[in-house]
C-alpha cells in the first residue's frame, strides 16, 4: 500500500543522508503518508497499544535486570531488594509484572478484532501467521519471566509446564533433562530462563517488524472488510489521523494499566508467589497466570498427558490454519449474521475455559472443560468451514466510502 | 508462637512428589486442601491503608511493631526488615535516635575481624532484623517440627478466595480488595478454639483454628487480652492486637504503599488530562473527514 515515497528532505544534510540511506523516507512512507482506511474504529488502536507495551516491557525489564540476580538462593531476595531498596524499584517491578498482563489483554483484544473482522483472510494470511508467531513468543517470554521471582508458583509452574515435554514419545525424558540442565527445575533452569527471557523480547521486536512490513504491503483491513479502492475517498494519511486516534487509545489503556499498577498491583498475581520456592512443598493449587488459563483448561480436559499437550498446542495451530478454515468470501462479521453469533459464542467458550482453568479439576468442572474444549475445536474445524458454504451474507458495500456514507449498513451497490 | 503447615500441606507435599513423576495425570485428581471442614471467609476489617487514598496509620504500625517484637518475633523471622526501615517515611516512622537505640539492644554477629574471628557487636540501623533461630532446622526443633514462616512478605503471601463473581469486583475501583492477607491474619488470631469440635481429632501439639486451611495448626494461640502493654491508651484486647500486628505485617510486606497510592493518584490525573487533550485534538483532526 505504501506508494512511492513523497519524502523530500528539507535540509542539505538531510538530502545528503537520504541519498545514502533512505531511512527517513521509509519512516515517512510507513508512518506519515501511509493510507489508513478512514472507517477504522477504536479496536484498531490495539496495534499501537501493543507496540507501546512491548517497548514498556523492554524498558522496565532492562532496568529490573540491573538489580535482579538469577540464582536460586538469591532471586527471591533480589526481587524484594528491588521492591524495598531500589529507587522506584517497586514501581518498575509492578509496571513490568502487570505490564505482562496488560500486554496479553491487549493482544487478546487484537486477535479477537482480527477474528471478528476477518483480518486473517487473503491477502493477509502471512500477516496473521506472523501475529500468531508473536503470540507464541509472548507466551514463552511470559512463562519464563514468571519463573524469575522464584516464588512457589514460579517453581511449580515451571515444573508442571516443563514436565509437559516428557510426554513426547521416546525422547521426552531426554529433552526435558536437556531443558532443565539437570534432573529437576533448579539453578541451571533459572539461569537459562533468565537468559531466554532477555533474548525473546528482541525476537518479538524482529517479528513485529515483519508483521508491520506485511501490514504495509497488504494494507489494513477495516470494519467494512473491503480494501481501499480510491486512496482519496477511502483513506486518510496515517499521520496525523491514525497517530492521534492511537494516542487516545494508548492514553486510555495507560489509565487501566496504571490503575492496576498503583492500586491493585497484586490482584493478577498469586499470593503463593510471595513464598520462596520450596521443591519439597507443593502448593495445593498450581495455577498459571490468567492469560494461560484457557490453554491450561484444554490441557487438563484431555485424560491423557500426551493428548493434553497435543490439544493445547493444537489450540494455537487452529489460529495458524484459520485463514483456510474459514471458507466465507466475506471478511467482516458485520455482513455475516450467523458468523457474528458464532464469534460471540466462541469468545464465551474461551472465557469459560479460562474460568475452568482456574478451578480445581473436580466434578462438573471436568465435564464442562471437556465440552468447551470440544466446542473450541468444533468452532474451527466444523462450524467455520461449513458456515462459509451455507451462510447467506448481507450485501457488502462497494467501497469504504460507500460503507461510511450509509453508516456502515449494507446497501445494495449502486449501479 | 509455634506454627506449622497443616496436614493439608503435608498431604500436598506428598502430592508434589507424585507431581514430579507424572504431572498431568495428577492434575486431574488434585485433592481439596481442607480436610475436616471448609474454612469460613475471613471477615473484612476496616483498614486505614485500604482504598484510593489509603495510607498506613503510623500509631497503629508502632503498636503493631510492639506486638511483633514482644510476641511474634520470638519464633518468626523477618529477614527483609531492616532496623532503618522503622524510621523510613510511610512506616512506623520512629525517630532515627529511637531506631539506633533499639538496634543497639540486639547482638549482631559480624566478622571476620583482622584476626579472622567472628565477633558480636551491638546492632546498627543498617542491620536486618535478627532471626530468632540460627537456621530452619533449629527453628523446627524448637517448634515441634514446624517451621514458623518468615514474616517479611507474609501479608502478601496469604489470599482469600471468595469465588465468582466476587473476584471480578476485587479488581474494580470502589471494590478493590488488596487487604486479604491482613484480614486473614486478624481472623487467624481470633479463630482459635480451646477444644476441637466433635469429630476432629488433634495430634499432639496441634491447635484448632477455624480459618487455617485444614484447621489444624501447630502455632498455639499467640495473642490474648491484656498480653501486650500499650502506652498510647489503645484497648489492650486480642482484636486490637490482631489488627495492629496485621497492619504492621502489611507494612513489612508492602512498605511503599503510601507513596504508591499517592503517586498513582497523580499519574491517573495526568493521564486523564492527557487523554482529554488527545481526544480533543483527534476530534479536530477528524472534523473534516466523513468516517
Amino acid at each position: 500500500m505504501s506508494g512511492p515515497s513523497t519524502y523530500v528532505p528539507k535540509s542539505a544534510i538531510g538530502r545528503w543522508f537520504e541519498s545514502r540511506l533512505p531511512v527517513m523516507g521509509l519512516m515517512h512512507s510507513s508512518f506519515v503518508v501511509y493510507p489508513t482506511p478512514k472507517n477504522l474504529n477504536y479496536w484498531w488502536t490495539f496495534g499501537a497499544i501493543l507496540s507501546f507495551m512491548l517497548v514498556a516491557q523492554i524498558v522496565t525489564g532492562v532496568v529490573l535486570a540491573m538489580h535482579y540476580t538469577p540464582n536460586t538462593g538469591l532471586a527471591f531476595d533480589s526481587v524484594e531488594h528491588i521492591m524495598r531498596d531500589v529507587n522506584w524499584g517497586w514501581m518498575i517491578r509492578y509496571l513490568h509484572s502487570n505490564g505482562a498482563s496488560m500486554f496479553f489483554l491487549a493482544v487478546y483484544i487484537h486477535i479477537a478484532r482480527g477474528m471478528y473482522y476477518g483480518s486473517y483472510k487473503a491477502p493477509r494470511e502471512i500477516l496473521w501467521i506472523l501475529g500468531v508467531v508473536i503470540f507464541l513468543l509472548m507466551m514463552a517470554t511470559a512463562f519464563m519471566g514468571y519463573v524469575l521471582p522464584w516464588g512457589q508458583m514460579s517453581f511449580w509452574g515451571a515444573t508442571v509446564i516443563t514436565n509437559l515435554f516428557t510426554a513426547i514419545p521416546f525422547v521426552g525424558d531426554a529433552i526435558t533433562t536437556w531443558l532443565w540442565g539437570g534432573y529437576s527445575v533448579d539453578n541451571p533452569t533459572l539461569n537459562r530462563f533468565f537468559s531466554l527471557h532477555y533474548l525473546l523480547p528482541f525476537m518479538i521486536v524482529g517479528v513485529v517488524g515483519l508483521h508491520v512490513w506485511a501490514l504495509h504491503v497488504v494494507g489494513q483491513n477495516n470494519p467494512a472488510g473491503v480494501d481501499i479502492k480510491d486512496v482519496e475517498k477511502d483513506s486518510v494519511p496515517f499521520t496525523p489521523h491514525a497517530t492521534m486516534k492511537d494516542s487516545v487509545g494508548i492514553a486510555l489503556f495507560l489509565m487501566l494499566y496504571c490503575w492496576f499498577v498503583f492500586f491493585v498491583p497484586n490482584y493478577l498475581g498469586d499470593p503463593d508467589n510471595y513464598i520462596v520456592a520450596n521443591p519439597m512443598l507443593t502448593p495445593p493449587h498450581i495455577v498459571p497466570e490468567w492469560y494461560f488459563l484457557p490453554f491450561y483448561a484444554i490441557l487438563r480436559a484431555i485424560p491423557s498427558k500426551l493428548g493434553g499437550v497435543i490439544f493445547m498446542f493444537g489450540a494455537i495451530v487452529m489460529l495458524v490454519l484459520l485463514p483456510w478454515l474459514d471458507t466465507s468470501r466475506v471478511r467482516s462479521a458485520v455482513y455475516r449474521p450467523v458468523f457474528k453469533i458464532l464469534f460471540w459464542v466462541f469468545i464465551a467458550c474461551v472465557v469459560g475455559l479460562g474460568y475452568l482453568g482456574s478451578q480445581p479439576p473436580e466434578g462438573g468442572a471436568v465435564l464442562a472443560a471437556r465440552i468447551l474444549t470440544a466446542y473450541y475445536f468444533i468452532h474451527f474445524l466444523v462450524l467455520l468451514p461449513l458456515l462459509g458454504l451455507f451462510e447467506t451474507p448481507k450485501p457488502v458495500p462497494a467501497s469504504i466510502a460507500d460503507a461510511v456514507l450509509h453508516g456502515g449498513a449494507a446497501e445494495p451497490a449502486k449501479a | 508462637m509455634i506454627s506449622k503447615t497443616s496436614l493439608g500441606m503435608i498431604a500436598a507435599a506428598m502430592f508434589g512428589a507424585t507431581l514430579f513423576a507424572a504431572p498431568i495425570s495428577c492434575l486431574a485428581e488434585e485433592p481439596a486442601a481442607a480436610t475436616s471442614h471448609v474454612a469460613p471467609i475471613p471477615p473484612p476489617q476496616d483498614w486505614s491503608f485500604a482504598g484510593f487514598f489509603g495510607k498506613y496509620d503510623q500509631a497503629q504500625l508502632q503498636r503493631g511493631f510492639q506486638v511483633f517484637r514482644e510476641v511474634c518475633s520470638n519464633c518468626h523471622s523477618a529477614d527483609h526488615l531492616a532496623f532503618r526501615n522503622l524510621a523510613e517515611p510511610g512506616g512506623p516512622e520512629f525517630s532515627i535516635e529511637q531506631v539506633k537505640a533499639l538496634a543497639a539492644q540486639y547482638k549482631i554477629k559480624d566478622g571476620p575481624n583482622d584476626a579472622g574471628d567472628m565477633f558480636e557487636r551491638p546492632g546498627r540501623p543498617s542491620d536486618y532484623w535478627p532471626s530468632p533461630f540460627a537456621n530452619a532446622n533449629q527453628a523446627r526443633t524448637a517448634n515441634s517440627g514446624a517451621l514458623p514462616p518468615d514474616m517479611s512478605v507474609l501479608a502478601k503471601a496469604r489470599g482469600i478466595k471468595r469465588g465468582f463473581p466476587w473476584f471480578i469486583f476485587e479488581a474494580l475501583p470502589g471494590f478493590a480488595y488488596q487487604e486479604q492477607g491482613a484480614d486473614y491474619i486478624v481472623a487467624l488470631m481470633n479463630g482459635y478454639e480451646d477444644d476441637a469440635p466433635k469429630g476432629v481429632t488433634l495430634d499432639a501439639g496441634q491447635n484448632f483454628n477455624h480459618y487455617f486451611p485444614g484447621n489444624k495448626l501447630m502455632m498455639p494461640k499467640p495473642l490474648s487480652d491484656g498480653q501486650v502493654a500499650y502506652t498510647d491508651g489503645a484497648p489492650q484486647t486480642l482484636q486490637q492486637y490482631a489488627k495492629d500486628v496485621s497492619a504492621f505485617l502489611m507494612w513489612t510486606a508492602e512498605p511503599k504503599l503510601d507513596v504508591r497510592k499517592k503517586t498513582g493518584f497523580r499519574v491517573l490525573i495526568v493521564l486523564a488530562i492527557l487523554a482529554g487533550l488527545f481526544y480533543a485534538t483527534k476530534k479536530r483532526i477528524w472534523a473534516d473527514v466523513q468516517h
